[in-house]
This record gives structure tokens, sequence and C-alpha cells, in this order.
């Protein structure tokens, strides 16, 4: 398994560049995700999701699909792309240090 | 290294054409809608003939799927097909479309309108075809405030296809 090293942490990545253990991300490393994808300001709004995604992680054991962020976070759907613009899916999967959603919706 | 979330593979371009208004067709339509939205793809939804149900603001919430003349739809739990003389009885599709809603819900897959608000939300383009919408403007005397609010406009197709230029098509 790959590893990389983000914010100093040396971490386990996929072929993509996503974190597979989750236990392995820190809230320390988000804002380093962040801006490997071009996030540089970790704002509230985007903690709001990401702290959605880490605890909705652990108990349901897969990550959110957008539709489950706006719904259950309250987060719309347009503010989520704004968050995170052009592939919010992935984007906020990946700055939580977890896999991209498998939900189609 | 990190995943490319920009580069040029987000330049893509995609058009669903929806020519079907019943539930599962219209379902797909937004399904894909929001995957090709959520991967940053422009995307341009074009309805037409039956799939002005999608859009006619009265009729979106009440789509249906039918049994009748579908052999795919089994009686659920078998591998038995609706024999047409039973589906075709009253109350079938209402029932059909009432099974399909609560296994839809399941999945977590949003009624028509709220689906169609969300990836209206998430950038795509909303359009009415001019043919269709005469056709329904003489037969019952449909007008624009019938339409879906967030249908962009009602357009013909050459403009459907100055609008679809270098983009990749879906005809559903």
């Amino acid at each position: 398994m790959a590893t990389e090293v983000i914010g100093g942490v040396e971490v386990h990545v996929d072929d993509e560049g996503f974190m597979t253990d989750p236990s392995e991300w820190t809230e320390e490393l988000a804002p380093a995700l962040a801006k490997e994808i071009g996030i540089d300001d970790l704002t509230d709004a985007h903690w709001k999701v990401i702290r959605f995604l880490r605890d909705d992680f652990a108990q349901e054991g897969q990550t959110a699909t957008l539709r489950r962020v706006s719904t259950m976070a309250n987060v719309p759907t347009k503010e989520l792309y704004q968050l995170f613009p052009k592939k919010p899916a992935k984007k906020m999967s990946y700055i939580s240090g977890l896999q991209k959603p498998v939900g189609c919706v | 290294m990190p995943p490319k979330f920009d580069d040029e593979g987000t330049d893509r371009k995609l058009c669903i054409i929806v020519s079907k208004g019943t539930m599962e067709w219209a379902t797909a339509s937004m399904v894909l809608g929001n995957a090709a939205t959520s991967e940053g793809i422009e995307l341009h939804v074009f309805f037409t003939f039956w799939g002005f149900d999608a859009i006619i603001d009265k009729r979106m919430d009440k789509l249906k799927v039918s049994p009748v003349a579908n052999p795919s739809m089994k009686i659920p739990g078998t591998e038995v097909g609706m024999a047409n003389m039973l589906a075709a009885l009253p109350g079938m599709t209402a029932f059909a479309s009432s099974m399909m809603n609560k296994e839809m819900d399941k999945l977590q897959v949003p009624p028509h309108r709220e689906f169609m608000q969300m990836v209206h939300d998430s950038g795509a383009k909303f359009w009415a075809c001019r043919l269709t919408f005469d056709m329904m403007e003489n037969t019952m005397g449909l007008t624009k405030d019938d339409l879906w609010e967030g249908v962009e406009d009602i357009i013909s197709a050459n403009d459907f296809m100055e609008l679809s230029e270098g983009a990749q098509i879906i005809f559903i």
C-alpha cells in the first residue's frame, strides 16, 4: 500500500490519492489535505461538512453522499458546490480522510 | 500524488434528452445528471414529448411506473412477470408506483421534484422542447407558467444542436 507525506505526516493512500485508513486522519491534517487540492482556507462552513462526514462515517461505516450531507447536516446543495467546487463529493471526502462515496445519490 | 480534481477532464459537457415521463426514466435521468454535476461536468437536460410530465408542475409529483406491457417488472419476491390482464386492472399502476416510491426512498433517492431541484442547484440547466410545448399548447392549453420554475427556456431542435456542440449526449 502506497504512502504519502501530508502536512509532515505519513499516511496510507490508494491509487487516486485518497486516504485508506480513516484512523490516520486528524483535524490537524485537514488543512494540509485541503491545500493539496487547491482549497487554501477551511472556513467554519467547511468544518461543518467535514465533522459531519467524520461523525457519520464513524456511525455508518461509509462516506455520506452529497444528498445525505445536504439533508442530514442541513447544508444546501448550492453551498456544497461553493465550498468544494466542481467535484464536491470527492473533495469533501478527500479532505476528511475518507474514501469517496459509493452511493449513486 | 493528490487526486487531480481540476484537471482538463472536468471540461466535459453532457446533454441528457429526456423523452419519457415515467417515474423510472425520470429518475434515471436525474441519477445520471446528479452524477455528472458532482463530477464537475457541465450538464444540460432537454425534455421532450412524454418527458414533459417531468417538468409540468402539476404533474411532476405524480409520476408513475406502469406494469402494463412491462415484462421486466416482476411480482415482488418472485421471478414471475405480471400478466397484462392483471396489470391493466384499476389501481395497479398506482400500486406499482407507490411500491417503487418506497423502494427509492429506502435508497435515499429523493422524490422527483426534490431531485430536480438538487440537480438544478448543482448547476445544471433544464430546457423544454419547442415542438412539444406548441403541441401541448394546442391540445391542452399549456402555458410557460405551467412548467416547473427551474426550466430555463423553451428551445427549438436547432437551439439544442447549438447548445449541445461538443457535448456527449444521452437519450433516455
